[in-house]
């Protein structure tokens, strides 16, 4: 079973009369335990197909099946919770919860959903430690730097357990050494869960961490 | 929701304000109804204290002692009516009392009364030219074994004893035998003057539903009530209570409306970060929620700060002085309604939290 599937997928904006066709004819399959790199120039629809993939956005038309699960005609509620059970997402900016330490940005994600309590409690002190922030965990954002920010992000997208992770340009806001340490990261993490992940970057280099790229221009893919 | 409360505990400055005029609004609203309880307290006192089950005033008397007439042959007649087991005579003057060491235009407002049937609390009729008087008379300097001196005609009478919570028209009250009563009134106004068995209304004891009996019986010559039906058909008793609860209506309204204007700010404030909270799986219900728990505690520690405020005013402000009765079901109420109006408040952003959006939280760049 693929990781994701996007059959001719098309997203259209509506802006005042006129329209924005933002993604078209995109079709794209994700393998088990893969990790996509998906380039393209801004505003050529990488964010949108993210969205798409994890269930914030529906498709205008064509069919989204994310691990055998076909999400295209979902209603909010039902895209709720699939997001809520299935996906991770680290967006594009690190939107931390301001208030929370970084061990309470972890837990939201139970508060929200599950609320399994305790063994929740335990996953996110886990996840702190693998990525490095078990010194951190009191810490709020404000008082964390761009790179442990951004971690605290990746153990947020993990908390669920998801089948598959978004990453919206993970290391845009972070220097090239603490981009790659980053990436790395991302890329134990994703390997050694079996996950499957796409990365939206701009970075060519960013792609070596990746297995497999795909290109995106003007809403169209191309391998 | 955990959330929520961790926003108030780490974030408590953003909720000062608010918090800050919803105690001043609770300390309006608990200082207003404890106004009222103490106003309708003492004007309604003497009612409340009649024992029994019945209290027949004349036709056209419209339910005021001062203006009700009871001859001995429409007492013999109320006595007649089945089920009435006893009545008792009661009548009232409202005099100036000069009290022992004040001066002599400092008078204090009494009702005398003359009673039968001892009201509740009064352990009996005391003898000629004595009363047992209301706690409230101490604030006008009353105490046991002294003698007050009544109206124009200075009639003597000495105090016997303390009764509580028996005031009548705001003045405290003094209890007499129905000799006494008559002695007085008769010395300081005599135009008011009444017969020997003459009394201004009748207290009944009989079974439960005597009162609606009585007036059949005697061919509407009598009006009576039950003594909770007095009590609320007291002259002013009613449109006091009406214009209290009005002034109370508008102050929750205030209440309800700093709620939502308050809640429906931070909503706006905060659409990025529910846009995070949807995309991570969190339903508007889960939000709404924690929008709701932040009103009700901000509203609970404003109802508590207040309620400690009227107890500490209440027990500041000397006894007697204004009509003030802080009972802790007053305080409830308040509460109760000040949460009602917080809850409905949030409503007004229910449906911005609806239409919050988590594509908002991928979106591009900030
Ligand atoms: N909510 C929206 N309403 C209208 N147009 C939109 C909306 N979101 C995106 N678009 C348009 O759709 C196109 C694709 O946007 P998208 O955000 O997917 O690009 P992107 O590749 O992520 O860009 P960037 O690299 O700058 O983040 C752009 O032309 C953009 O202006
Ligand atoms: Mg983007």
């Amino acid at each position: 079973m693929n990781a994701l599937e996007l059959t001719d997928v098309r997203k259209v904006y509506p802006v005042g009369d006129s329209e924005v066709v933002a993604l078209d004819h995109a079709s794209l399959t994700l393998g088990q335990n893969e990790i996509l790199a998906l380039v393209g120039p801004s505003g050529s629809g990488k964010t949108t197909l993210l969205s798409i993939a994890g269930g914030i956005l529906s498709p205008s038309s064509g069919k989204v099946v994310v691990g055998g699960e076909d999400i295209s005609d979902y209603s909010n509620g039902q895209l709720t919770r699939f997001r809520q059970e299935k996906v991770g997402f680290v967006f594009q900016s690190v939107n931390l919860v301001p208030f929370l330490t970084a061990a309470e940005n972890l837990f939201v994600v139970d508060e929200l959903g599950p609320r399994t309590g305790k063994p929740a409690r335990a996953t996110a002190g886990k996840l702190l430690d693998e990525l490095g922030l078990a010194e951190r965990t009191k810490n709020l954002p404000s008082q964390l730097s761009g790179g442990e920010r951004q971690r605290v992000a990746i153990g947020r997208a993990l908390m669920n357990d998801p089948d598959l992770v978004l990453f919206d340009e993970p290391t845009s806001a972070l220097d090239t050494g603490l981009g790659a340490q980053v990436m790395e990261l991302i890329r134990s993490e994703m390997k050694q869960r079996g996950i499957s992940a796409i990365v939206v970057t701009h970075d060519p280099r960013i792609t070596e961490y990746c297995d497999r790229t795909v290109q995106i221009v003007d809403g169209e893919l191309s391998a | 929701m955990k959330i929520a409360l961790l926003e108030l505990r780490r974030r408590p400055g953003r909720f000062l304000m608010a918090a800050v005029i919803m105690t001043l609004i609770a300390i309006l609203l608990m200082f207003l109804g404890g106004l009222l309880d103490g106003l309708i307290k003492s004007s309604t006192g003497a009612i409340r204290a009649q024992d029994g089950q019945a209290l027949v005033y004349s036709q056209t008397s419209e339910a005021s002692l001062l203006r009700s007439r009871i001859e001995p042959a429409l007492r013999a007649a109320v006595e007649d009516v089945d089920g009435v087991e006893r009545a008792g005579g009661l009548g009232v003057v409202q005099l100036g009392a000069r009290v022992p060491g004040k001066g002599p235009r400092d008078l204090a407002g009494v009702a005398l009364f003359g009673f039968e049937i001892p009201p509740k609390g009064v352990p009996d009729v005391p003898p000629r030219g004595t009363a047992y008087a209301d706690e409230t008379l101490k604030s006008d300097g009353v105490e046991q074994d002294m003698t007050l001196l009544l109206g124009p005609a200075r009639s003597p009478i000495q105090i016997v004893g303390f009764v509580s919570d028996t005031s009548f028209s705001g003045q405290g009250s003094l209890w007499a035998s129905p000799e006494t009563w008559r002695q007085v009134l008769g010395a300081n106004r005599p135009d008011a003057r009444l017969a020997e068995n003459v009394f201004q209304a009748l207290v009944v004891q009989g079974d439960e539903d005597v009162a609606s009996r009585i007036d059949p019986a005697t061919d509407g010559r009598t009006d009576s009530y039950t003594i909770e039906g007095a009590v609320n058909a007291i002259p002013g008793v009613e449109s006091q209570r009406n214009t209290f609860n009005q002034i109370l209506g508008v102050t929750i309204a205030i209440a309800l409306v700093v709620i939502a204007l308050f809640f429906a700010l931070i909503t706006v404030e905060r659409t990025a970060l529910y846009g995070v909270l949807k995309a991570l799986g969190g339903r508007s219900r889960t939000i709404f929620a924690g929008l709701v728990t932040q009103a009700v505690v901000v509203t609970l520690i404003a109802a508590a700060i207040a309620g400690s405020a009227v107890l500490v005013l209440d027990a500041v402000i000397p006894a007697g002085s204004i009509p003030l009765d802080i009972s802790l079901g007053r305080i409830a109420i308040s509460v109760v309604l000040l949460l009602a109006a917080a809850v409905v408040g949030c409503g007004f952003s229910l449906r911005r939290v609806l239409r919050v959006d988590p594509a908002s939280a991928i979106g591009r760049g900030s």
